[in-house]
């Protein structure tokens, strides 16, 4: 994408005018996209995303400038607006630095050989979306529509940097997702299904795209004799891999050091305190390979890492990014993210796990009298200052005499997570993923989320029923 | 700067006879600045551009995009998304729009001051905004962030049927974020002050709305669980309003998956309610000249009087209906293909001020902010449910603030049930006007 000579010029031209640190990260990104909506293929899409990016830091100040061009002109212009924030400093430096470039991270090859997105036809990837779309609709009369998509990307990424980092990433996608409605008496009723990875194409060899279709058409289905959710407190279950999100709103967000450095979190300076009940020990690990949110390198060109976060419910340790890391003078935890050229880096998750208990999940279960069994939660939303959050159930029943019972219309759950984490009261053996989208300031990237069966003692449930 | 139009127009004129092609590109110059304890956190600039074509074969469509207006980048969008058509099945109904005659109405959404106006003053307006904040309220402990944005933008589309628009604007934000501390409970909120320039924007505004935002539920408790009336606040029911028209897409219910499909002439809500779909009102954030597929946009009646009226079209969706496209055709950019999307959704005030409605309720909650709205509301089956804090209503009287509770009924019910809406007005950052509105039979889950 860019050369070394012409990445060195660019840097040397953003020190020369007072910056302390300069950055430039490329990215070079193919995707494709196919949808398929009420029985046709609606529509393919393609494109291109490429562009640099310039980061110029000096003290506490960044500059940030980034351009679609790779021209010399273009980077140098990027390099002058990046670095303007130093030009109060008045004491710009007419010598430059000779950076000795060091390759640290090569792209690491996830297991077995990638089928690249761009050697597989196109016709073979809308195959795909008329198996699902026949399997769900095999479902029986009660599926009124399916629409099913399918995505892949190629993110070729370069990061330099005044420290003489020089390090790329080829990062694969690919995403394939199901979703289907249900009409009945009662209504309408949706069920969704999703499986993506860092995979290439060879991603349809772990995943059959029928069952995922026949998953989410029998969610939808099952639905349609769904009663409202409860109101107030109650026990919940949650099974495996589906909940992973939970704890990814009730503190992953909060252990991301931005939040902590500026101490809107409530889980700053509680290092080495019991935050959790004994029985929670969560990670962030961004080297699972084949999972959503894993890498090579993160933005900053920081090889992935596995950091426990929270072990038998002691605070171990925070999320970093390299510019948040160095003022505090340890390293970057590999969690340093944009969504694009066009965005900063800032702490993001990758992998958020809670690991596997020794309970089984049906003796969880059968333990419960009276609460509620999530088969499937969506997103959620929190407010870190507070440890306020909420997510969605899209799949639930009642749990009645240690019974899962009657299907439960949508709701929100809410909590407060330092005190939701108190309460996981057990954790079982059967560990599972999820991959999602995460959302922070505007910026989306994918990651994972992963937990076993475990249930939390009280937490309150937005429904609409007193029973 | 490249000119937009003729980038279109050579895109299109590349096109064979038996194809229809529509070239849309666009332009934007931002600027980003984040400001935290007195000093500039970050400063972002560029400039960026792109083209999406959209070719339509023997009613098949492709689509490509790239992110560079570059001559040879062109050529290869425009092939890409030939290529891609070959794959789509036959639709009866795609097809690019042709001119309908109507006239776009003039609309002044541009604003040189942000290009002129010197970025040193814009940061200024951020720090000045983290100044006002701290010393405005002992309570505020710290201003997690102070924000100054602008956008400058152009945007034009042409195509092989004659459809020819190009439009710009201008936008302007100061938005700050908050943390309140009052005996050992924490609480936080946010505040803007939003413009087509830095001289709209008001830092006196800006930080009174943060200030309030992030003090007034200081203390708030767990609420017990019941069943009462919700006053939204006018930010809340501007979310709300623009749940409701995203089930009123004309795509959602020739595809079977509106919930008021098949519903037109039916009561579906409260007589009071009154919803126009309004791109034309200049007061509106997102007043648009056009929409995404080039025809200008025009006023388009939901619910009257309760009563529902009409649904939203782009092109497509027209054609499957069999009626005319109501203008309604939105995208996120050059990088997606245009779809049914809304702009300005217009609710006709009331006649009761904000204070008159929550004096006529006995008990209810004022909900200042909600959470979890994606998660928690299905537009498919109509369940309602997330996350609210605000201020309990006793006796018509405001009294203690509450959190960590949600609200939840259903959007059916909710529209029957809305009880009062507001003579307060206010156009907002985003597609739906904000007002005052109380809506009856809600069920609140706390303790």
């Amino acid at each position: 994408m860019i050369d070394q000579d012409l990445a060195q010029e660019t840097i040397n031209l953003a020190l020369s005018r007072g910056a302390e640190f300069v950055e430039l990260f490329a990215e070079d990104k193919r995707g494709m996209a196919a949808g398929f909506d009420d029985g046709k293929v609606e529509e393919l899409s393609s494109g291109r995303d490429r562009g640099v990016g310039v980061r110029a830091i000096r003290g506490e100040t960044t500059g940030y400038a980034y351009t679609s061009e790779f021209s010399k002109q273009a980077l140098f212009k990027a390099a002058e607006a990046a670095s303007s924030i130093a030009i109060d400093s008045q004491e710009s430096k007419s010598l430059s630095v000779d950076l000795h470039w060091q390759s640290k991270a090569d792209p690491r090859v996830p297991g077995g050989s990638i089928m690249w997105p761009e050697s597989v036809a196109k016709a073979d990837k809308v195959r795909l979306l008329e198996l699902a779309n026949k399997s769900a609709r095999a479902q029986g009369g009660d599926i009124a529509q399916v629409s099913c998509g399918y995505a892949d990307s190629r993110r070729k990424i370069l990061v330099a940097n005044s420290n003489g980092l020089w390090a790329t990433d080829d990062q694969v996608r690919t995403r394939f997702m199901v979703s289907c409605v249900a009409v009945g008496d009662t209504g309408m009723q949706m069920g969704f299904e999703v499986a993506a990875s860092t995979r290439g194409f060879e991603h349809f060899e772990e995943v059959d795209v029928e069952e995922l279709a026949r998953l989410a058409a029998e969610r939808a289905i099952r639905k349609l004799s769904a009663k409202p959710a409860p109101t107030g407190p109650m026990p919940v279950v949650i099974k495996g891999g589906s909940g992973g999100i939970l704890f990814h709103e009730a503190c992953g967000h909060g252990l991301e050091a931005d939040h902590i450095v500026k101490g809107t979190s409530v889980y700053a300076n509680r290092i080495g305190e019991l935050v959790a009940s004994d029985l929670v020990t969560l990670v962030d690990d961004g080297t699972v390979s084949g999972e959503w949110g894993t890498y090579s390198i993160d933005d900053e060109g920081k090889p992935a890492c596995r950091n426990v976060l929270i072990e038998n419910g002691l605070l171990v340790d925070y999320m970093w990014d390299g510019c948040r890391a160095s003022r505090q003078g340890r390293d970057s935890s590999g969690n340093g993210r944009r969504q694009s050229y066009q965005h900063l880096p800032m702490v993001r998750m990758t992998n958020t796990y809670i690991l596997g208990g020794t309970s089984k999940a049906e003796d969880i279960i059968s333990d419960t009298d009276h609460g509620i069994y999530v088969a499937k939660l969506g997103g959620g939303q929190v407010d870190t200052a507070t440890g306020d959050f909420v997510f969605g159930m899209v799949e639930a029943y009642l749990i009645e005499d240690g019974q899962i019972t009657t299907p439960l219309r949508d709701a929100n759950l809410i909590g407060n997570g330092p005190e939701i984490l108190k309460k996981v009261d057990c954790i079982a053996d059967d560990f599972a993923t999820t991959p999602g989208t995460c959302g922070k300031d505007g910026q989306q990237v994918p990651v994972g989320c992963g937990q076993p069966t475990l249930r939390i003692s009280e937490i309150t449930i937005g429904g609409t029923s007193n029973g | 700067m490249v000119e937009l139009d003729k980038v279109v127009d050579k895109v299109v004129s590349w096109a064979g006879n038996d194809e229809q092609v529509e070239a849309f590109a666009s332009w934007d110059r931002e600027l980003d600045v984040r400001v935290y304890e007195g000093k500039v956190e970050y400063l972002t600039q560029a400039e960026s551009s792109g083209l999406g074509v959209r070719v339509i074969k023997n009613g098949r469509q492709g689509f490509a995009y790239a992110q560079t207006l570059d001559e040879s980048a062109l050529r290869e969008v425009l092939e890409e998304a030939r290529d891609n058509l070959e794959f789509a099945t036959y639709d009866e109904y795609i097809g690019l729009p042709e001119p309908d005659g109507v006239f776009p109405v003039d609309l002044e959404l541009w604003d040189g001051g942000v290009l002129d106006t010197p970025t040193k003053l814009k940061v200024g307006l951020a720090l000045e905004l983290e100044k006002v904040i701290l010393n405005g309220d002992s309570r505020i402990q710290k201003v997690e962030s102070s924000n100054y944005a602008d956008v400058a933008w152009e945007a034009a589309l042409a195509s092989t049927t004659g459809m020819k628009a190009s439009s710009r604007g201008t936008g302007a934000f100061l938005t700050a974020h908050a943390l309140a501390e009052q005996d050992g409970d924490v609480r936080t909120g946010g505040g803007f002050s939003v413009g087509r320039a830095p001289d709209n924007l008001s830092i006196e505004e800006a930080g009174k709305d943060t200030i309030e935002r992030s003090t007034r539920l200081l203390g708030a408790v767990k609420p017990k669980s019941n069943r009462l009336t919700v006053v939204l606040d006018p930010r809340v029911a501007a979310t709300f309003l623009s749940i409701v028209v995203g089930t009123l897409s004309g795509d959602a219910v020739e595809k079977g998956r509106s919930l008021f499909a098949g519903r037109i002439s039916e009561t579906v809500g409260a007589e009071s309610l009154t919803l126009v779909e309004d791109p034309t009102n200049p007061l509106a954030y997102l007043a648009s000249r056009f929409d995404a597929e080039g025809l200008a946009c025009r006023p388009v009646t939901l619910i009257e009087n309760g009563v529902l009226r009409g649904y939203l079209y782009d092109t497509y969706s027209a054609r499957r209906a069999k009626v005319s496209s109501t203008a309604s055709a939105s995208r996120a950019g050059f990088a997606s293909t245009p779809g049914v999307g809304f702009r300005a959704v217009n609710c006709k005030p009331g006649l009761e001020s904000p204070d008159d409605i929550v004096a006529g309720i006995d008990e209810g909650v004022l909900v200042c902010s909600i959470s979890g709205v994606h998660s928690g509301v299905n537009p498919i089956s109509g369940d309602f449910s997330v996350g609210a804090e605000g201020l309990m209503i006793r006796n018509g009287t405001i009294g203690s603030p509450i959190k960590e509770a949600t609200i939840a009924s259903t959007i059916q019910k909710m529209l029957l049930g809305i009880v009062g809406i507001g003579n307060d007005q206010e156009w907002l950052p985003g597609p739906s006007v904000g007002v005052t509105m109380a809506i009856s039979d809600i069920s609140l889950s706390g303790s």
